[in-house]
């Protein structure tokens, strides 16, 4: 069944040249209960796909298609939605984390204020429950000391620690689906590993739905279900996970995966090389 | 210490070529700074060519006095008979060129002590920024007036006085640029590479700083005139017969009921000063479009 | 392995505080000509810290480094002695590694003086840049105009172009794109290779380091717990630190499969020293 369902989406940055496809018509399904990876290099447009789904798209970016949120039978459209609406699907049925532990959750704040804050205006919770179901959370993402937790600020834990309180915080108000944008890059490899399996973990038990953004195409083999691959603002390939990491049908999609170590396609390092020096010069930087 | 984020290619949304003008201010600094640099021009033209163009000699007292403008002058008479419109033109051909020297020497000054105290560090630092303090912990019109009065009322030491109360400004503010520059890695590989200390500042160093140097500069050059002006309107700058725009208006505080006097001098600072201040706003804005100015009355994001 | 072109021995490097903090807390190793030696570890390891402090940008509180003959000194007013230009550096950071007013060519022109000063080789610019993959013809043009990766590639050919007889490339990948990583430092061990030149690569990526890295050493909190033939650690860790930090690395081969998450309990373990971890040969 079908939570999410972006249909022919197009973004335009608006230029002094005239408009610049960032996005340029994806058409992407997210499934209830699975975690759908959207893969891609910078420049791809994948953030800026899940910047949309939540109204969040800076002011000189135009947007088109549709971005449909299904439950309970029910249709919401959120391109374009009005404010009212977007703020009422915001934390509530959407949620989102993003990449960098520093900036994900406010410094001058509590621990505890950042995840009741919200949750008593949507959910409508007094503070006793507020805090309860905070301490619930807490321990739903092992974070370290969950009561003690609360009252302490962002700078008292480590940048794992601030990722899980970020996901904490996302999932407060119990939504339907989670945006994470490259959550783990900004992590330890053994600091991610436990994220990653927390992601796992919560798909599985709670039913909660995962658009997962990253470039990294290790976790998205972890962990991802389903894969799309985007480049240049367009969908190249979109699979199940094994079957896009051992049988992938694009040229884009092999030659990641021939560049990186660890996949069935991986090349040798002279290859690699000898690819690189023999490349046509790219189109230069902006 | 947290791992290197992702993008280095990636468009950022919070550098994208086309912006929305948010600053009320920021919208007319291009137009505006075309303007200024206008009338600078035209003023420098002036000073330039003033002998050639003033219709009387502006030290001949030969015309009746205290005459209003429009009977026979374009700008009146003083109350020695000299014509104020060839003043006010010789005028621009002292304080213009003096007000660009000034600065120009203080720049200098500043600039190559801040570059030495920002790259050697250390003691040499200290020194440096403590003369730089020490200088700066007087009100620089005050010490300006007591070095004029100390040595001696002439153009020359007005500006040897303003000189000595400006250049530390841009002593800290190259220092500033300097620190900013000097562990970057372009000028650590310079090092590496055998780079002398002369050879870091001039290729890897000055060429990046002179930016921000530039926009104070230009805005400067207003404060050096009305500095100028002032110490002349003082009596510690210009010594009579000679024509400048601040002694003139010093003259005219005599002789209040001629408004001509003071006015057509006061006019002519006032048009220099918001010329070159327009340019230094655009110039500003133009090196960095994110600039925020208190004039246009909202900070922006 | 014939006389090292880099050691160092007992390297402290400390951070002011009470108490003060010990980045790098006691290490030694040597790299050879045309041998590549990678240093691995997580953020706050110290392998920064070393890398600074090997080539004289971060200041020693105990221990010697040594380049060649003479011991290597801090960057500080006195200009680098000529022989140590033998020893040159790339950053992790491509946007500020190349002077934004100064054309490519120019810049790599500064690395080919400093081989000439040092009497060895010349060499083109432009030739350089070919041999990174760039355009030969881009030596006018100013580094605005190339991407990141491309940029990091100038910087490589700068510090190439001193004709260095050790590289040291602190997280020279990290800021790159995926798919570029690991064909850049392929290309660095190659050139390095050709031009007899040994390197320390420092990442914290172990999957492209067991690409290109003959030896490898792993940090853990400013020591050196495992270090050794990379592909002999790779096979068989011994450290349990090197074991939880491989078992952590997520394998992209589509099987779907959670990289493991150490346990608090396991932590402890990571700081015990076992000799026969360090210095392992191949079998």
């Amino acid at each position: 069944m079908s939570i999410l369902a972006i249909t022919d989406l197009h973004i335009d940055l608006r230029t002094s040249d005239g408009p610049r496809p960032i996005v340029d018509g994806i058409d992407l399904v997210l499934e209830k209960g699975r975690i759908h990876g959207l893969a891609g290099e910078s420049g791809s447009g994948k953030t800026m796909t899940a910047l949309a789904i939540l109204g969040l798209l800076p002011e000189s970016m135009k947007s088109s298609g549709s971005i449909a949120l299904m439950r309970d039978g029910a249709t919401t459209e959120l391109l374009g939605a009005s404010r009212q609406v977007l703020a009422a699907i915001r934390g509530r049925r959407v949620a989102m984390v993003f990449q960098d532990p520093s900036t994900s959750l406010h410094p001058q704040i509590s621990v505890g204020r950042q995840l009741t804050d919200h949750m008593r205006h949507h959910l409508k919770l007094g503070k006793r429950e507020a805090r309860a179901r905070a301490i619930e959370l807490l321990e739903r993402v092992s974070a370290p000391d969950p009561s003690g937790a609360l009252s302490k600020f962002p700078h008292q834990f480590s940048g794992g620690q601030r990722q899980r309180i970020a996901i904490a915080v996302a999932l407060a108000c119990d939504p339907d689906v989670l945006l994470a944008d490259e959550p783990t890059t900004a992590l330890d490899v053994t600091v991610q590993a436990g994220v990653l399996q927390l992601l796992r973990e919560l798909v599985d038990d709670s039913g909660l739905s995962v658009l997962l953004v990253t470039h990294d195409l290790g976790v998205m083999s972890a962990v991802a279900d389903e894969v799309t691959v985007m480049r240049s603002g367009r969908v190249v390939e979109s699979a199940p996970r094994e079957q896009l990491f051992t049988h992938p049908q694009h040229e884009y999609t092999k030659s990641l995966l021939a560049a990186l170590p660890g996949s069935a396609l991986e090349e040798s390092p002279e290859a690699l090389v000898h690819e690189l020096l023999a490349a046509p010069i790219q189109e230069d930087a902006q | 210490m947290t791992l290197p984020t992702v993008t280095t290619d990636e468009v950022d949304p919070t550098r994208l070529r086309w912006r929305r003008p948010r600053l009320r201010f920021g919208r007319w600094s291009a137009p505006l700074g075309i303007a200024g640099a206008a009338v600078a021009l035209i003023w420098v033209l002036v000073a330039i060519f003033a002998p050639l163009i003033e219709p009387h000699d502006p030290l001949a007292q030969n015309l009746p006095i205290l005459q209003a403008p429009g009977q026979g002058t374009f700008m009146g008479t003083d109350e020695l008979g000299r014509d104020v419109f060839s003043r006010v033109l010789s005028g621009a051909s002292v304080t213009i060129p003096l007000s660009l020297l000034l600065v120009v020497m203080s720049v200098l000054i500043g600039a190559v002590l801040g570059a030495i105290a920002g790259f050697f560090g250390r003691w040499v630092d200290e020194l440096i920024m403590r003369i730089t303090d020490l200088v700066m912990a007087f009100p620089t019109v005050i010490l300006a007036m007591v070095i004029a009065a100390a040595l001696g009322a002439s153009l020359f030491n007005a500006v040897l006085a303003a000189l000595i109360v400006s250049w530390p400004s841009y002593a800290r503010l190259t220092r500033g640029l300097v620190l900013g520059l000097r562990q970057s890695n372009y000028v650590v590989s310079g090092q590496l590479l055998g780079f002398s200390a002369l050879k870091s500042l001039w290729r890897d160093i000055a060429p990046n700083i002179l930016g921000p140097i530039l926009v104070l500069a230009s805005l400067d050059i207003g404060t050096a005139i009305l500095l100028l002006s002032g110490l002349s309107f003082l009596g510690l700058g210009a010594k009579p017969p000679t024509a400048e725009w601040g002694s003139m208006v010093s003259d005219a505080v005599q002789n209040f009921d001629s408004w001509w006097l003071g006015l057509f001098p006061g006019l002519a600072i006032l048009t220099v000063v918001v010329a070159f201040n327009f340019i230094g706003d655009a110039l500003r804005d133009a090196l960095d479009p994110k600039s925020n100015t208190l004039r246009g009355g909202g900070l922006t994001l | 392995m014939t006389a090292p072109v880099l050691t160092t021995s007992d390297v402290v490097v400390e951070y002011r505080g009470r108490p003060p903090l010990r980045a790098v807390d006691g290490v030694s190793l040597a790299i050879g000509a045309g041998e590549v030696v990678a240093l691995v570890g997580e953020s706050g390891c110290g392998k920064s810290s070393l890398a600074r402090a090997v080539i004289g940008i971060e200041k020693r509180a105990s221990g010697t480094v040594t380049f060649g003959a003479s011991d290597v000194p801090v960057l500080g007013i006195r200009r680098r002695p000529r022989a140590l230009t033998g020893m040159q550096m790339v950053f992790q950071d491509p946007n500020s590694s190349l002077n934004p007013r100064r054309r490519v060519g120019d810049q790599i022109g500064d690395g080919v003086s400093a081989a000439l000063a040092r009497g060895e080789a010349g060499s083109n610019p432009a030739e350089w840049l070919e041999r990174v993959g760039l355009d030969p013809n881009a030596a006018r043009s100013y580094p605005h105009q190339f991407s990141g990766g491309q940029k990091q590639r100038i910087a490589i050919a700068r510090a190439l172009a001193a004709r260095p007889e050790m590289l040291v490339a602190d997280e020279p990948i990290s800021a790159l794109d995926a798919s570029t990583q690991t064909s850049v430092a392929a290309l660095m061990r190659a050139l390095c290779l050709e031009a007899g030149a040994g390197m320390l690569f420092i990442s914290h990526d172990l999957s492209v380091v067991r690409r290109i890295a003959d030896r490898t050493l792993v940090m853990y909190r400013g020591r050196i717990v495992e270090s050794g033939h990379t592909e002999t650690i790779w096979q068989g860790p011994i450290h349990p630190y090197t074991q939880a930090l491989l078992a952590a690395i997520p394998v992209p081969d589509g099987a779907g499969r959670l990289p493991i998450t150490p346990m608090d309990a396991d932590r402890l373990a990571w700081t015990e020293t076992i000799p026969e971890a360090l210095e392992r040969t191949a079998p």
